[in-house]
């Protein structure tokens, strides 16, 4: 029988009046990996902050090899030996790679302050070469796509020899290629005896790489099953609470007139000769790996990037966009991926984010009308079935996956004709992803077109009715619906090999 | 806005509480303070001050700073003074004032964002060289022989049922700029700019005409408190509104606006202008020594914030 290295009860955790953790349970053996699943703001994360110090406890015990423990700081987990990837990355974007990657445990010669630079660039590329990836340690982090900067935290707390790890959410932002990677690393950590505890709403990877899996649903403990005694069903049940049915909506294609057409655009350094195109009602899924260039793609197309040469047309006229400004007034919405950078103001509620796209809509002469806005907002989180107090909530306390349906929230409010999702469903529950893609198939059926940047290949492959595989800044190819396959993509992503 | 107003009401709680006290222990030292000619004067001192802050918060809101303030002050009021010495008519004169200030604001704009110029940075310089032009055009001398016109006498020393002049133009410009803050999608943006530029220019924010604005603003009231003074002193002096910049900055700060941009009010910046304007008054009508005056006056500051910081962490 394996130890216990964790061992939690019973925990209550309230911000004000709500109550989020409603005494929860949860153990933690040596050598396995622990799934820790519950929909968008079931409390998983909240149950880390609590364990690991972040956040006080109103109630509940916690034990560390069998010994009872109230962390005030996570600098005290740490020392027993507890690494944590939070949901929300960490990085300061102005230091680079290595400074990120040593942050707090610089190496120095003796006690002198002096940085031994030159090892740390080298142990950084060492650590990222186990998951199997190459960033310039000199490179500013912020300049890093998410996707990167998500691989430098698990390389840093993978190199901290913990004996608990934990991962809220660490494939989010990845695409297979690097999961693969990391799913070995994970599988020699176990080897060695370290336990840990898996966060994610990936559902295939679960039954993949943990052994037992415990479901929180609204703050209370659900069960705790072995994964070889369940399956994806149950599990789904158990954190919805009823049936889901099949995860991809039945999608009829109902293609209309060319909407947007893209030629021969380039952007050194990031994509070259890119031409696609895509029609009215038609989802258009953009497959690649990490760093193909697919985000840089949208990005200039919707004015937030500048690129070279070609045309682009909407609905046959040649279209000019130097500001993003300019696409929403076209009628086309981006979706980023990047939503604690550039989708949200963090310190501001719900209503004030989903009005920010809005703002025409919501005002008269440049007066903004309480009552269209409020409306408006409540559809959107009705719609979207936000999990908040209420639309005054600041976004930056919601939990990971609510805060992508704020963002989302944002762009439906536009009514779009052409709208750019970059990984639309990161972070979000299974339930909520079906809503999405509701939402998506509704859209279409009006006519909106769709592109899908998307590293999930189920879901390009049971979304698109075509698919654009980009590999390394170029078109590797164009696929049709019914002749694409995930070998198909994989072999095109990564240029044959 | 319930939730969020509440929020600000407890930013601003500590000097308002410190405002109170400082009343108190003023009234209770000097017979005089609290006065009705007494407080319309100190309202009356304060609004040049509050002027200038206003602007100075929606400048800080968007995450930036102006530095130039005092200098646009002085040129604006100088060339107004020489407008009106030269025999133009004072209403004219007076628009001509305001306008110049705006474009010297709306040129800091122009460098912080097309230069790409930190606001520090950028409005150090133009600090320098607005001081150096106003110099120029005054050779460093008293701009006087102003017009006796009943309109430019009003702007600083007239009164209107009672209440001195400059202290409603000082109301009237606040109720305009909070409705212009709480009600309009430009506050809006003012907010969202400061909160997370990135994720604003992606909602389709043109920050940088956003931006130019705000610094444009802030010319235009720091020269309507240079015209102000003018029309106090009925000349315009080259070294006026010296250092006002940190004053406008310290009422920001004491009404509980984050320098960091995005969170912030206008009721706070007028407690801060108040507390800064009462201690002034106060300490003025008990003798201390205008040395010790400084002295205190930054560690009330001080004592403000770091009650502030203790409440919000
Ligand atoms: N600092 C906070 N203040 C107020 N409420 C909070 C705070 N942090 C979290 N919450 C609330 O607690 C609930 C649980 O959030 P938590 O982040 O733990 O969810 P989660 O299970 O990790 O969800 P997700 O899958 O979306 O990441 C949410 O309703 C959230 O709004
Ligand atoms: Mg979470």
């Amino acid at each position: 029988m394996e130890q216990s290295i964790i061992r939690i009860e019973g925990i209550k955790k309230s911000f004000g009046p709500v109550e989020v953790l409603k005494g929860v349970d949860f153990d933690l053996r040596t050598g396995e990996v622990h799934a820790l699943m519950g929909e968008n703001g079931a409390g998983k994360s909240t149950l880390i902050k609590v364990l690991t110090g972040i956040h006080p406890r109103n109630s509940g015990e916690i034990y560390i090899r069998g010994e009872s423990k109230t962390y005030t700081n996570p600098k005290q987990a740490e020392k027993d030996g507890i690494a944590v990837i939070h949901q929300e990355l960490n990085i300061i974007p102005t230091l680079t790679v290595a400074q990120n990657m040593f942050l707090g445990k610089e190496l120095k010669y003796g006690r002198t302050g002096i940085l031994r630079s030159k090892e740390m660039k080298q142990k950084t590329i060492e650590y990222l070469d186990k998951l199997g990836v190459y960033i310039d340690p000199d490179q500013e982090a912020g300049e890093l796509s998410v996707g990167k900067q998500q691989m430098i935290e698990i390389a840093r707390a993978i190199a901290t020899d913990a004996e608990v790890l934990i991962m809220d959410e660490p494939t989010a932002a990845l695409t297979d290629k690097e999961i693969e990677a990391l799913f070995k690393v994970i599988d020699s950590l176990k080897k060695q005896g370290v336990g840990i505890v898996y966060i994610s709403h990936r559902m295939e990877e679960i039954f993949k790489i943990c052994d037992r899996i415990t479901v929180l649903r609204d703050g209370e403990y659900v069960e705790t099953r072995d994964a070889s005694t369940t399956d994806l069903n149950e599990i789904v049940k158990m954190m919805v609470g009823r049936d889901l049915g099949e995860q991809f909506p039945h999608r009829v294609r109902s293609e209309g007139e060319v909407l947007l057409q893209v030629k021969d655009i380039s952007a050194p350094g990031y994509f070259e000769n890119i031409s696609f195109d895509v029609a009215r009602g038609e989802i258009l899924g953009v497959a690649g790996l990490m760093g193909a260039g697919r985000t840089e793609i949208m990005e200039s197309l919707f004015g937030a990037r500048k690129f070279k040469g070609g045309e682009v047309r909407l609905d046959g006229n040649p279209l000019k966009i130097k500001h993003p400004a300019d696409a929403i007034n076209k009628g086309i919405g981006l979706i980023t991926e990047d939503r604690k950078g550039k989708g949200l103001v963090l310190n501001q509620t719900i209503r004030e984010n989903m009005a920010l796209t809005n703002l025409p809509h919501v005002s008269q002469n440049k007066i903004i009308q309480k009552k269209r806005e409020q409306e408006l907002v409540d559809r959107l989180m009705k719609r979207l079935n936000v999990k908040a107090t209420g639309p005054e909530q600041t976004v930056g306390s919601l939990s990971g996956g609510n805060q992508q349906k704020v963002v989302i929230g944002k762009w439906l409010g536009i009514q779009p004709k052409l709208l750019i999702l970059d990984e639309p469903t990161r972070g979000v529950d299974i339930g909520s992803k079906k809503e999405i893609y509701h939402i998506m198939n509704e859209l279409t059926s009006f006519g909106v077109a769709i592109i899908m940047i998307s590293s999930e290949l189920p879901e390009v492959l049971g979304m698109s009715d075509r698919i654009l595989v980009i590999h390394e800044g170029k078109v590797g190819a164009l696929l049709n619906r019914d002749e694409a396959d995930q070998e198909k993509i994989m072999h095109a992503a990564t240029g044959g090999e | 806005m319930k939730h969020k107003s509440l929020g600000e009401w407890m930013q601003t709680l500590g000097s308002m509480i410190g405002l109170l006290l400082i009343i108190i222990i003023l009234s209770v030292m000097s017979d005089n303070f609290l006065s009705l000619g007494n407080i319309l004067n100190v309202l009356r001192q304060v609004s040049i001050n509050a002027l200038i802050a206003f602007g100075m918060t929606f400048v800080i809101l968007t995450g930036g700073i102006d530095l130039s303030v005092g200098s646009v002050l002085a040129l604006a009021g100088a060339l107004t003074a020489g407008m009106l010495a030269s025999g133009m008519d004072p209403v004219l004169a007076v628009l001509i004032g305001l306008i110049a200030g705006a474009l010297m604001g709306a040129f800091n704009g122009l460098i912080i964002t097309k230069g790409k110029v930190a606001p520090f940075i950028a409005t150090l310089a133009t600090m320098t060289i607005f001081r150096g032009l106003t110099l120029v055009y005054t050779d460093g001398r008293p701009v006087t022989g102003l017009s006796d016109s009943f309109f430019f006498e009003m702007i600083g020393k007239g009164y209107l049922f009672g209440i001195p002049f400059p202290v409603i133009l000082m109301g009237a410009a606040f109720i305009i700029l909070v409705f212009i803050l709480r009600k309009t999608t430009f506050g809006r943006k003012v907010y969202a700019i400061g909160g997370n530029e990135s994720a604003s220019i992606l909602s389709g924010i043109k920050s940088d005409r956003v931006k130019i604005w705000v610094y444009s603003l802030t010319g235009m009231l720091s020269a309507l408190a240079g015209i102000i003074l003018t029309s106090r002193l009925n000349s315009a002096q080259p070294n006026a509104g010296f250092t006002y910049e940190l004053d406008a900055i310290a009422a920001v700060v004491l009404g509980g606006t984050s320098l960091s941009g995005g969170r912030g009010w206008l009721v706070g910046t007028l407690v801060g202008a108040l507390i800064i304007g009462v201690l002034n008054n106060g300490l003025n009508l008990l003798n201390v020594s205008s040395f010790y005056q400084q002295v205190v006056k930054g560690g009330v500051i001080l004592l403000a914030v770091l009650l502030d910081r203790k409440k919000s962490a």
